[in-house]
C-alpha cells in the first residue's frame, strides 16, 4: 500500500508534526511524502530518516508561499497521477485545510485529528478525537482513498531510516489560485507564548475584573512565565482572545500551569490537561479544577498571590 | 451587502460530556444547548458587516426542528432572516452536510440574489471536521480561508488576517468570498430585550436536506481516559503561600 503523507513547512521550514505524520504512516505502507514549493537544505535526508521512501518535489510558481487553493490543486493532481490508497497530513491548521481541499476536490470523506488508524478491507475503523479532546469517536471509513490528518502527539516521531529516491512534479495550476495565496505578513516578536511557556498564570471570572490581573502578571513575571485565562474572561473584554486556554484558544504545556479562580470546564480542561503540573487557586473546594488539579490552594486568589509572591521576594 | 453565516446547534457541557447508553450521542437530558464560539463571532461579524456596509445578514443551519432556538439568538443579535434545513437530529457526516448546504446556498441565491460573504466557524464544537465551509467553498467555486481573526472589506475584495505560529498572515480575496471565522475576531454582544421581541417574529425558512451519507460513519463515543489524580491541598488562604514556594522549589521554576 502506498501512502502519502504532505509535508508541512513554512516557507521552507519544517513544522516538527510532520515527523509525527510520517511516524502514523508507516506502519501502513510505503512512505512517500510531498514537500511543496521550496524547502531547506537537508529536508529530503531529515524526511528519510523518519522513513519517507520517496520524495516528491512539487513546484510551481504559485507554490512560493502558502495557499490553500493551490496547495489543495497541487496535492490532488500528485495523488492522480501516483494513485496513493492513503493521504495523510498534519492535524494543523495548515493540514487540515490543505486536506479538506483535497477532499472537496476528489469529493472524498476525511477524518479529522484522528489518533489510531486501523486498516481493514472495505472500511477502516478509526479512532479520532472529538470535543477538542475530551470524546473519542470512533468512526468507519469507507472510500476508495482515505485522507485523515494526524491529531498532534497521538504519534510520537522517531528514526527509521530508509534511502529515499527524489522526483520533482510540475503541476498544472490556473492563475485564478493567486487569490488564496498569503499577500503579507507580520513576522511575530521573539519570546516565549502561551503555547511554549514554561509558566502560565492563569485567570478566570474568579480575578473580577481586567485590574484583578495584575498580580498574576506579576507573579509570571517572577516565574518567567505569562498570563492566560479563561473563556469568561475574554468574553468579559477583560484580556484579549490570544490569552485563552482552551478548546477554542491555545493549548499549554507549560511544567506548571497556575489555574486561579477558574472553575474547570471541560473546554477549558482540554487545553491545560498537557501541563506537567497543575496547581489551583480556587475558594470552592470542590471546583472541578480543584480536584483535577495535583496541588491546590483553597482560598481568596486576591489573597493568595500577592502572598506567594511575596514568598518568592 | 449580503451576508450569509452558518451555525451548528451542540450541547453545552459543563465539567463532563456524558454519553448515552448506546455509546452514540453526548447525553443532552440535562444541557442546555449553543453553537461553537467560533460561529458566535461569525455571527457578530455578520451583523457587524451589515451595521458597516448596509445590506442583510442571514443565518441557516442544519439540524432538528430545536435549532429553531440558535437561529432566533443570531436573530435577536441583528440578523435580519433565518434559514433552517430540518434533520432528525442524528449525526449527518460533513460531506452530506456540505451538500446539503450548498443545495441551500444555491436556492437562495437563485430567489434572492447572491451573498458576498458566507461565513463559516473554523470548526463545529462537537464533531470538529475541519471541513464543511471548504467544501461548500470549492462547490460554489468561491476562494476560502480558515481561521480568520480580522475582516477588511474594500472594493470588491476583502483583507483577511489569520493567526499562524510564526505571526500574522493577511490574505486579499476578491469577493464575493467565504471565510472560516476564529474566536477573538470580535467580542460579542449579548441580545437586548428588544433584539429578543423581535427575533420572535422572525420568519424561518425551511429548506429540506437531501443527499446521501458521506463515507465517514461514527460507530461510538467514549470519554477520553483520564488520570486519576490526588489533589495535594498545599494549605488555605494566603498562609499556604510558604507551601507553594516550597513546591515550586522542588519543582525547579525558582530562579
Ligand atoms: C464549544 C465551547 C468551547 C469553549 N471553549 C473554551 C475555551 O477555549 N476556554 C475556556 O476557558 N472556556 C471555553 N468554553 C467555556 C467554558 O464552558 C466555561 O464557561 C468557562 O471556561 C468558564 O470560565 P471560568 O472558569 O473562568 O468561570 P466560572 O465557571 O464562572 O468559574 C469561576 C471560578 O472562580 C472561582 N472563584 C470566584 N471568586 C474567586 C476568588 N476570589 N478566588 C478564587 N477563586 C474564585 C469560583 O469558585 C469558580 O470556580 C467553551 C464553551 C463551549 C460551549
Ligand atoms: N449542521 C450544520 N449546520 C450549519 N452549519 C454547519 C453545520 N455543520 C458545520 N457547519 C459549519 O461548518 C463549520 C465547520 O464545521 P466542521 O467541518 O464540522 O468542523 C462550522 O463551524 C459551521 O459554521
Amino acid at each position: 500500500m502506498n501512502v502519502l503523507v504532505i509535508a508541512e513547512h513554512d516557507r521552507g521550514t519544517l513544522a516538527p508534526a510532520t515527523l509525527e505524520a510520517l511516524a502514523a504512516a508507516r506502519p501502513l505502507g510505503t512512505v512517500h511524502v510531498a514537500t511543496l514549493g521550496d524547502v531547506a537544505d537537508g529536508l529530503v535526508e531529515v524526511l528519510a530518516a523518519h522513513g519517507a521512501a520517496h520524495v516528491h518535489q512539487v513546484h510551481h510558481p504559485l507554490l512560493a508561499d502558502y495557499g490553500p487553493e493551490a496547495w489543495g490543486d497541487a496535492v490532488a493532481q500528485l495523488v492522480w497521477s501516483l494513485n496513493p490508497e492513503v493521504v495523510l497530513a498534519c492535524g494543523t491548521d495548515r493540514g487540515n485545510e490543505v486536506l479538506a481541499h483535497l477532499a472537496a476536490i476528489t469529493d472524498l470523506p476525511f477524518v479529522a485529528n484522528c489518533l489510531e488508524i486501523r486498516p481493514g478491507d472495505a472500511t477502516w475503523s478509526i479512532t479520532r478525537v472529538r470535543w477538542g479532546g475530551s470524546l473519542l469517536e470512533q468512526c468507519e471509513l469507507s472510500a476508495g482513498r482515505k485522507l485523515a490528518s494526524v491529531a498532534h502527539h497521538a504519534f510520537e516521531a522517531s528514526e527509521a531510516p530508509v534511502s529515499a529516491s527524489t522526483a520533482v512534479f510540475t503541476p498544472e495550476l490556473d492563475a485564478l489560485v493567486a487569490r488564496t495565496v498569503v499577500t503579507e505578513r507580520v513576522e511575530r516578536a521573539a519570546g516565549v507564548t502561551l503555547a511554549t511557556s514554561p509558566v502560565v498564570v492563569g485567570g478566570g471570572r474568579g480575578v473580577g475584573s481586567p485590574e484583578g490581573f495584575g498580580p498574576l502578571e506579576e507573579l509570571a513575571g517572577l516565574l518567567g512565565g505569562v498570563v492566560g485565562c479563561s473563556r469568561a474572561v475574554t468574553n468579559n473584554g477583560w484580556r484579549n482572545h490570544t490569552d485563552q486556554v482552551g478548546q477554542t484558544g491555545t493549548r499549554i504545556a507549560p511544567d506548571l500551569y497556575f489555574a486561579c479562580g477558574i472553575s474547570g470546564a471541560i473546554q477549558h480542561w482540554v487545553g491545560a490537561m498537557a501541563s506537567k503540573k497543575i496547581l489551583a487557586i480556587n475558594t470552592d473546594a470542590e471546583a472541578n479544577m480543584v480536584t483535577k488539579a495535583d496541588y491546590a490552594v483553597i482560598g481568596d486568589l486576591h489573597q493568595v498571590i500577592p502572598a506567594i509572591s511575596a514568598e518568592i521576594r | 451587502m449580503r451576508v450569509l453565516v452558518c451555525v451548528k446547534r451542540v450541547p453545552a457541557p459543563g465539567a463532563k460530556i456524558n454519553i448515552t447508553a448506546d455509546g452514540m450521542a453526548v447525553d443532552t437530558a440535562f444541557l442546555g444547548f449553543t453553537t461553537s464560539p467560533h460561529e458566535e463571532c461569525a455571527v457578530e461579524e455578520a451583523v457587524q458587516l451589515v451595521e458597516r456596509h448596509g445590506g442583510e445578514a442571514t443565518v441557516l443551519t442544519l439540524g432538528p426542528a430545536e435549532a429553531d432556538e440558535q437561529l432566533r439568538y443570531a436573530a435577536s443579535l441583528g440578523v435580519q432572516k433565518a434559514v433552517l434545513l430540518p434533520t432528525d437530529g442524528s449525526d449527518w457526516d460533513p460531506q452530506r452536510t456540505a451538500k446539503a448546504i450548498t443545495e441551500a446556498i444555491l436556492g437562495i441565491e437563485a430567489a434572492e440574489g447572491p451573498f458576498d460573504i458566507i461565513l463559516f466557524g473554523n470548526e463545529s464544537a462537537d464533531s470538529g471536521g475541519f471541513q464543511v465551509g471548504v467544501r461548500v467553498a470549492r462547490a460554489l467555486a468561491r476562494p476560502i480561508i480558515n481561521g480568520i481573526k480580522g475582516i477588511e472589506v474594500g472594493d470588491g475584495s476583502v483583507r483577511a488576517r489569520r493567526e499562524a505560529e510564526a505571526g500574522m498572515e493577511v490574505y486579499t480575496l476578491p469577493m464575493p468570498v467565504v471565510l472560516g471565522v476564529k474566536e477573538g475576531i470580535n467580542l460579542p454582544r449579548y441580545p437586548t430585550l428588544k433584539g429578543r421581541l423581535a427575533s420572535k417574529k422572525v420568519d424561518v425558512a425551511q429548506v429540506a436536506p437531501g443527499g446521501e451519507a458521506g463515507g465517514q460513519r461514527l460507530v461510538t463515543l467514549a470519554q477520553a481516559a483520564e488520570q486519576a489524580s490526588n489533589t495535594v491541598i498545599l494549605g488555605k488562604g494566603p498562609d499556604a503561600a510558604a507551601a507553594v514556594v516550597d513546591m515550586l522549589e522542588e519543582l525547579g521554576l525558582l530562579k
